[in-house]
């Protein structure tokens, strides 16, 4: 009920009176309430939870995170560090 | 997938957490208040990587896990009478109830059926104007926006038959109780990212102010939980004790005005109990006076209905961060995802059943 990931808005309509839309996320495409999000637009990412779409992908915002990410790594390396690019271990493939 | 699998990228994985190390001078003990956070912390291996430097409790954020025992035993009777369609989230209908869980009631007959939206409930409502369907309203401020909406349509269309069992929960008041609690043990916490993203963080700073303590937003993937725990551990090793925001991408510092608007007409704040914890102060939602006719308790009358939670299971400790899963001694043996005693083993988003899934050995 809880991991709500990012997905782009490729159709918006309105059903019953409310502003409803398709929302893809890598090819799959699922049915969103965006009444909580009137500022999403065509090609907005935005997260959805139990059918509602909460909040707005903020990608300036992203892109930010990203660079102080890619910055902190640069820092390690220059200091020496190995940050080797092992895959994190994902324990459910194993199952 | 855009704007997920890059904070999943291992090399920045790496270098938070060595930054984390290079600035924690003790162990610091944090809690992630979010079930979700719980899975993504166990299945990326997190709380292995930073062994040593930080303990990471589970908190008590997975609503499935903390509907109270006599809510299903509401939900079971509801469902069970003829003329109802009852409808709710999939992880609901395999909690177990005192006697019986969604899905055996509907072995036996009863129509119930899983929605993945309360809209699809509401659809059912004005497709069967001959039936009543209840939708089972449960989750933290993440949900409410959804189960709101729904009732305030029902409304608006003139839908009588549409009702919701609600047993809605707050986050900022668990908080407070685990702080007031004689055995607390965390120092600081990650708020939950989506809870943010609805209500913002504004609630939260006379908390962080009051027991002194970091409270840092922050998100899902393993860069967002590793960002936010770095924001974290700098307060904490610095003995600041404010409110910050770890996942500006998704989360604002007033939240979803929309949102909390129509939250703030359809519900009301109640206490509440917890499964495992008992009752929070003014810790949940329930429908205001003007919504009441689309109240499933009232309209069942199933209120009276109170059920005393099972002695052997510990999930209580574990959701106030007591105790983890594997000192349960029926974990994983007695009580598995496949039969399980207690909620916290039922819910994907449970403790237990990410102890299971995750870290069986440990
Ligand atoms: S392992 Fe099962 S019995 Fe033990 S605390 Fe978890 S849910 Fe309860």
């Amino acid at each position: 009920m809880c991991l709500a990931i990012p997905g782009k808005i490729v159709k918006i309509y309105t059903e019953n009176g409310l502003r409803m839309g398709h929302v893809n996320y890598s090819g799959t495409i699922s049915e969103a309430c965006l009444e909580y999000v009137p500022e999403a637009d065509m090609e907005s990412y935005v997260i959805v939870h139990a059918g509602f779409a909460i909040s707005v992908l903020d990608e300036e915002q992203a892109r930010q995170s990203l660079e102080t990410w890619d910055e902190v790594t640069d820092h390690l390396k220059k200091q020496g560090y190995t940050v080797e690019n092992a895959p994190l271990t994902d324990k459910t493939k194993k199952d | 997938m855009k704007y997920i699998d890059e904070f999943r990228n291992p090399q920045a994985v790496k270098a938070l957490v060595h930054e984390i190390k290079s600035i924690s001078t003790q162990k610091w003990v944090i809690m992630e208040i979010c079930g979700g956070q719980t899975h993504s912390i166990m299945k990326n291996g997190l709380h292995q990587l930073l062994d040593g430097v930080v303990e990471l409790v589970h908190g008590p954020g997975c609503p499935v896990c903390v509907t109270p025992l006599e809510l299903i035993d509401q939900a079971v009777e509801i469902a069970s009478l003829p003329n109802v369609i009852f409808t709710s989230f999939g992880d609901m209908l395999r909690v177990p109830g005192s006697s019986k869980n969604l899905l055996e009631a509907r072995s036996e007959g009863a129509d119930v059926r899983m929605v993945y939206s309360p809209l699809e409930a509401l659809k059912l409502a004005r497709e069967h104007l001959d039936k009543e369907v209840v939708f089972f309203a449960v989750g933290f401020e993440t949900t409410a926006p959804g189960n709101a909406m729904a009732i305030a349509q029902a409304k608006k269309e003139g839908l009588t038959n549409f009702s919701e069992l609600i047993s809605h929960v707050l986050v900022p008041p668990a908080m407070t109780a685990l702080l007031s609690s004689e055995t607390n043990r965390v120092q600081a916490y990650l708020a939950a990212g989506h809870v943010c993203a609805v209500m913002g963080w504004e609630e939260y700073e006379p908390i962080a102010a009051q027991f002194r303590v970091p409270i840092v937003v922050t998100g899902f993937e393993p860069l967002d939980l590793l960002k936010g725990i770095l924001m974290t551990v700098q307060q904490l090793e610095s003995g600041k004790h404010v409110v910050e925001n770890a996942y500006p991408r998704a989360v604002a510092r007033k939240g979803n005005q929309q949102a909390k608007a129509l939250l703030q007409s359809v519900f009301q704040t109640i206490d509440r109990k917890w499964r495992g914890i008992g009752i929070i102060p003014q810790s949940g939602w329930a429908l205001t006076p003007e919504f009441a006719a689309f109240d499933a308790t009232l309209k069942f009358e199933t209120g009276h209905i109170k059920t005393q939670e099972p002695k052997e299971c510990i999930s209580g400790e574990i959701l106030q961060g007591i105790k983890k899963p594997n000192q349960c001694p029926a974990f994983g043996t007695l009580c598995t995802p496949e039969h399980p005693l207690g909620a916290t083993m039922v819910s994907g988003e449970g403790a237990c059943s990410a102890y299971f899934r995750y870290h069986k050995e440990v």
